[in-house]
């Protein structure tokens, strides 16, 4: 196996993209039992950093060099071979497969750059897959680091944290030395979080970790260091515990950040959305809405709390259309959503910010502009008489990119080249200036930076002021609080409570999301 | 490098059509033919005259009707591999109705051409509808349906539609001929001082038509945008307000419609009437020109070209004395779909291809600084 990794340096790196350069003349460092936050913008050129370490990419220049001694990596397999390994944005398992075999699955290939092996060790390596052994390891590291995972279950059956864990150990088991982790926490419950952070501080005093991050209470919480990256350039470089939250955010966005809060004051209007008895059907078959009663009013946002997995997937589906609703009544501004497809919803005024953006808000072969239209694609001005005209189209593109600081090299490339947070922002300029009724937004400011999520934060309230209802369904209990009128926290498919903005702290949602009904 | 992109998807076409020939030359050298003799045979012996030229036009008009079909599917999310049942229903009908209609004259052809379009609809509609519906695998569905639509075309070839002059006789069942102002014209019918020996039928000008139209219709109107958006994507789709059954429903019908179409053009400029196997597999190797040609409707018509001059040029072979099986084209096909599906992810790996354009910019960088020295 690979030597320790005392220190790890890459210098004058940069790294060009057909019109654009994602990183540009980049030197950091990090040494043993460190741990990096590496933050910045979204598009700031942290993940392309990140595999370059890799060796996904090669970088135009700069070099890398481990304890000392320049390595050149032509592959993935050669920075495993040093020890490096990385939990990647989007996690990489296949479903159905167990958590054993899916480690086996990548172990070969990492396999073969150890040294000293015989032909012939090599040969029977290739033939024979020794799962028993790989299982044994995956508990030996589990137990090492006390990273509870069941090797025997399924992939599809563990929730996003329990793959986010896998993943690491799927890393460890290869023999990773060096830890990168890009965003890990962005899908993680707040609870599986805390897990984390807890877990990788364990980890540290054995390893080396890189880790993205845009939430700065996990940085603080775990780094020694941080550097920050804007535009590709590195900004900034510094001791974490030297500088506050809210200095690392000012250099992050190059201003202070204040996170909007709802202040305002003007009564709501009419019921905008009203659901009532609502029963709806999990994918496993069973009842994951029980009778749940909600309303929301016309300029009025209402915070929709809970862990996830509560129903507040199977709510947001069923409220526009994707799933089929076993019985009860929902009605938006008076006419009934129930047995409507998600076209007619959409023309009744219904706009919908999606959990998985990558697969479901936009299509991620087309292109941006394409991607903006996806809804009105038919309507006029994007449609006349059954023709697309493209000039609007792509009109209207350089507007939302201009109004929502879509940061990409074109409106033409696809869209699912785009880096994760812009992607959120072409999803949201597109739901945000159709002009809604109603919207419903499921964890928006995921993976944006902290200057998007103010932005988005204020278009929301804009929207709200302008008469528009919200349901805005989040984890982040601070996101909740600081936007909605009301807050109604969902267990196991019901509306448990329904509290005022008044009334609400961090601490009584948080038992009330645990199933307490009366604090 | 700002064209690296161009420039390496050229590269690794070019590298493909290379290694092709290059086990092709293997195979040939092992059956003992003079492989350069061939490969000219193939190549360049369909240029040679204008006959020959006519003969690749017409093979490369079904071709590419079938190409055509296969793209919209394809776009649309769903993989047609039942073009030969649905060209072979669409000619079914077509014949029935030319035959019985009693129908002459200068409209008698677009009428036929309609009657053979609904026919491969029909036999598209069904797999679109069970796949819809019931989520039944278009992958099933389309050959079964292929089964099926060539057994009852052997049916109707053998019973009801008999030609009497064959009928209880020893030679191969065909129907009677179509009256000869239901066929396609041939070009040099349509133009005058056409150089001798041109004498492809105008079907291929349908089939370019065809390609426009469609490519206008899948790139330039909402209801294409939505097929595309709904084969890229069915989730996103979905929550677009797009209906991605109904959609799918559509391209089937679309795509057996073009089928059917050339189905029909070959019977009506080829062979004038039903015979034992006039579909010339075009229903399968349509599918290869399909992706071969990128899966655009554009793409289709060089690519329908390629695939119709080495068709040619291998049935040539047995003229010019050269002893390779016929089957020859077989074997070239199934290197080339291999070959290309291999290119495919090679040109979709940006990763791969960042290492490729690293190396060589190194190497240029070389020799640049090799040469000042
Ligand atoms: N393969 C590629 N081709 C072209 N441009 C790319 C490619 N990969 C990334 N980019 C561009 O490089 C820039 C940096 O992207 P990167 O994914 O590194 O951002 P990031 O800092 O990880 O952002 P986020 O926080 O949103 O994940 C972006 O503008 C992105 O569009
Ligand atoms: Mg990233």
């Amino acid at each position: 196996m690979a030597n320790p990794i005392t220190s790890l340096r890459i210098e004058h790196i940069t790294k060009r993209f057909p019109g654009i350069v994602a990183c540009s003349d980049i030197s950091l460092s990090v040494g043993k039992g460190e741990v990096l936050a590496l933050v910045g913008e979204n598009g700031a050129g942290k993940t392309t950093l990140m595999n370059i370490l890799m060796g996904l990419y090669t970088p135009d220049e700069g070099k890398i060099y481990i304890n000392n001694k320049e390595v050149v990596f032509k592959s993935p397999s050669d920075a495993f071979a040093c020890g490096i390994g990385m939990v990647h944005q989007q996690y990489m398992l296949v479903p159905n497969l167990t958590v054993t075999e899916n480690v086996a699955l990548g172990m070969r290939q990492m396999m073969d750059g150890r040294d000293g092996d015989t032909t012939l060790d090599k040969f029977k390596r290739a033939v024979k897959l020794d799962l028993a052994s790989v299982r044994r390891h995956i508990v030996a590291i589990s137990e090492h680091y006390g990273l509870s995972v069941d090797p025997d279950a399924y992939i599809w059956q563990l929730s996003v944290g329990e793959q986010q864990r896998v993943e690491l150990v799927k890393t460890l088991c290869f023999g990773a030395k060096f830890l990168i982790l890009d965003e890990p926490t962005s899908a993680l419950t707040p609870q599986e979080t805390d897990e984390l952070i807890e877990l990788l501080r364990r980890m540290s005093h054995e390893l080396s970790i890189i880790f993205i991050s845009h939430k700065l209470a996990e940085v603080k919480a775990l780094s020694n260091k941080v550097a920050i990256l804007r535009g590709g350039k590195l900004v900034f470089r510094g001791n974490t515990a030297d500088h506050s939250a809210a200095d690392i955010a000012a250099l992050m966005t190059g201003h202070q950040v204040y996170l909007p809060v709802n202040q305002s004051s003007k009564a709501p209007g009419k019921p905008m959305l009203e659901v009532h008895d609502l029963f709806v059907r999990g994918d496993r078959g069973n009842m994951a809405l029980n009778k749940l009663n909600l309303t929301v009013r016309a300029g009025e946002i209402v915070g929709l709390a809970g862990v996830s997995g509560n129903g507040q997937r199977e709510l947001a589906e069923a409220l526009t259309g994707l799933r089929a609703i076993e019985s009860g009544e929902v009605s938006l501004d008076g006419v009934s959503l129930v047995g409507r497809t998600p076209k007619q919803i959409i023309a009744q005024g219904m706009g919908y910010v999606p959990e998985e953006r990558n697969i479901e808000g936009i299509v991620p072969s087309m292109s941006i502009r394409e991607n903006l239209v996806l809804k009105d694609i038919g309507k006029p001005p994007y449609s006349t008489v059954g023709v697309i005209s493209n000039a609007r189209i792509s009109a209207n593109a350089e507007k939302m990119r201009e109004e929502f600081d879509i940061r990409c090299s074109g409106v033409n490339v696809a869209a699912g080249s785009l880096s994760g947070g812009n992607i959120q922002k072409v999803i949201l300029a597109r739901e945000i200036s159709r002009g809604p009724k109603f919207l419903i937004a499921v964890y928006p400011i995921r993976g944006l930076d902290l200057g998007a999520a103010e932005f988005i934060h204020k278009q929301l309230l804009a929207l709200r002021d302008s008469g528009v209802g919200i349901l805005l369904i989040s984890e982040e209990l601070e996101e909740v609080i600081n936007l909605s009128d009301r807050i109604a926290v969902i267990f196991k498919g019901q509306i448990q409570r329904t509290l005022g903005r008044g009334e609400a702290t961090q601490r009584k949602l948080g038992m009330m999301m645990a199933g307490v009904k009366e604090i | 490098m700002k064209n690296f992109k161009l420039v390496y998807t050229i590269g690794v076409i070019l590298l493909a059509v290379l290694l092709t020939l290059g086990i092709a030359s293997l195979v040939l050298a092992v059956l003992g033919a003079d492989v350069l003799k061939t490969f000219w045979v193939i190549f360049c012996y369909p240029f040679t005259s204008f006959k020959n030229l006519s003969g690749v036009i017409n093979i490369m008009t079904p071709l590419t009707l079938v190409g055509i079909g296969i793209c919209v599917a394809y776009r649309s999310g769903i993989m047609n591999i039942g073009g030969e049942g649905q060209m072979l229903i669409g000619l079914l009908c077509a014949i029935v109705f030319a035959l019985y209609s009693g129908i002459e004259g200068p409209l008698s052809i677009p009428l036929i051409m309609l009657v053979g379009m609904a026919g491969g609809a029909v036999w598209g509609f069904f797999p679109g509808i069970l796949k819809s519906k019931f989520g039944v695998s278009e992958l099933l569905s389309t050959v079964m349906f292929n089964y099926i639509a060539t057994q009852l075309y052997a049916y109707c070839l053998r019973v009801p539609l008999l030609d009497p002059a064959v009928a209880g006789g020893a030679g191969d069942p065909q129907t009677v001929k179509l009256a000869e102002s239901q066929w396609l014209p041939r070009i040099n019918e349509v133009i005058e001082n056409v150089p001798k020996g041109t004498r492809f039928h105008i079907g291929i000008l349908i089939a370019i038509a065809l390609a426009v139209v469609v490519y206008l219709f899948m790139w330039k109107t909402p209801v294409g945008f939505k097929m595309r958006a709904a084969g890229a994507s069915d989730r996103a789709a979905r929550y677009g307000g797009i209906s991605v059954s109904a959609y799918l429903v559509l391209a089937m019908i679309i795509s057996g419609a073009c089928c059917g179409l050339a189905g029909t053009v070959e019977i009506l400029g080829v062979h004038h009437r039903g015979l034992g196997n006039c579909t010339g597999g075009y229903g399968f190797s349509g599918i290869v020109v399909a992706l071969f040609g990128g899966l655009h409707p554009l793409g289709v018509i060089p690519a329908a070209f390629f695939f119709a001059l080495i068709s040619y040029g291998c049935s040539a072979l047995q003229i010019n004395k050269i002893p390779v099986p016929s089957n020859m084209i077989d074997v070239l096909l199934g290197l080339m779909i291999m070959v290309i599906v291999a290119a495919k992810l090679i040109i979709a790996n940006p990763y791969l291809m960042d290492h490729v354009q690293h190396t060589v910019t190194k190497l240029i960088n070389k020799k640049e600084g090799g040469a000042d020295a």
